[in-house]
């Protein structure tokens, strides 16, 4: 039986993850309200929801990790967030 | 005076914006947005809508696209840009204006007239708006609230860049007239150099009596004269 070499299950698979939130001093109104939502759920201990994006970019099978690295660090700060509201954390495994 | 109308995907109040340049006497044509050449163009009107599905962020694409390339150009040699709503949008995500637009505060789309007061007459977009008028114009957004950090909001009243703020009928800064959060009532504001501006609210739609105001025409003749100015200043 031959590999299955799908996006999925490709053996030198890499990815990208970027999470982006709000940044503290930007009014989040989303994640408020579904704060607000959650208290009077019952849910109790909820200090702070923010909610934010999350992205997934699939690499190409052996990209260098230190190249895409530093590549995505500048498409995330050029286009995948917006400085002034938004801060990001990138994984890539 | 010739204008050029940015038409994007999705843009929608593109032909508006025509309309009421030509109703106001002066010429204007689209340009698409994989043109790189604006034509001969006075002024640039980046227009309203919802450019590239507002995907990711509103204006995020359009500032990559090729005629945005020759806006930036166009600004920096000191050329007049109007964005309106998602125009605004486009601007300051191409950093063309400093801060950025976010979602309303209640999370609504608004879309009703609105108030507004000119915080200063020195710029070519509101040097005709007379004396302490209050403009009833309206406004259609979902992402309109005016966000900049501490720092960049004091650079905007020390310069001053903020070019409108909402208010109500009587002309005061209200929490209640303010429709979606902005900071300090911002609905729109200029760059230092004062050529480049950008509101939320919608002049374009409000140039003639029968569409219920033409209040929003004092933006128009602002700079109409502005250029007339310029024009006279070149020659001379």
């Amino acid at each position: 039986m031959l590999p299955n070499f799908s996006r999925e299950n490709h053996p030198f698979r890499m990815k990208a993850k970027i999470i982006i939130t709000p940044k503290k001093a930007v009014l989040d109104p989303q994640g408020k309200t579904v704060q607000t939502a959650l208290e009077h759920m019952g849910y109790t201990g909820v200090t702070g929801v923010h909610i934010g994006k999350y992205i997934e970019i699939d690499l190409a099978p052996g990209t260098d990790k230190a190249a895409a690295t530093k590549a995505i660090n500048d498409a995330a700060h050029k286009l995948l967030s917006n400085p002034v509201i938004e801060d990001y954390r990138l994984e890539i495994e | 005076m010739n204008f050029s109308v940015l038409q994007f995907p999705a843009s929608n109040c593109d032909q508006d914006a025509v309309h009421a340049v030509r109703h106001l006497g002066h010429s204007a044509r689209l340009v698409w947005h994989k043109d790189a050449a604006l034509g001969d163009a006075d002024c640039v009107i980046v227009p309203g809508g919802f450019s590239y599905g507002d995907y990711l962020r509103c204006g995020a694409i359009a500032r990559f696209s090729p005629v945005m390339q020759t806006v930036k150009q166009f600004a920096d040699n000191g050329g007049l840009v109007l964005g309106i709503c998602n125009g605004f949008q486009v601007l300051t995500e191409s950093h063309l204006l400093p801060g950025a637009l976010i979602r309303n505060r209640d999370l609504q789309f608004h879309c009703e007239n609105i108030f507004l007061k000119t915080a200063t007459n020195d710029s070519p977009f509101t040097s005709k708006i007379p004396a302490g008028k209050i403009l009833r114009v309206p406004i259609a957004h979902g992402e309109g609230c005016y966000f900049a950090d501490e720092e960049t909001l004091a650079k905007l009243k020390a310069n001053n860049q903020i070019l409108w703020q909402y208010c109500d009928k009587d002309g005061n800064l209200t929490d209640s007239a303010n429709p979606n959060g902005a900071l300090l009532n911002i609905a729109g504001i200029c760059n230092e150099n004062r050529n480049v501006a950008g509101l939320m609210p919608h002049p374009e739609r409000a140039c003639e009596p029968l569409l219920g105001s033409d209040e929003g025409k004092w933006i128009f003749e602002s700079i109409f004269a502005a250029l007339k100015n310029k024009t006279v200043a070149a020659a001379a």
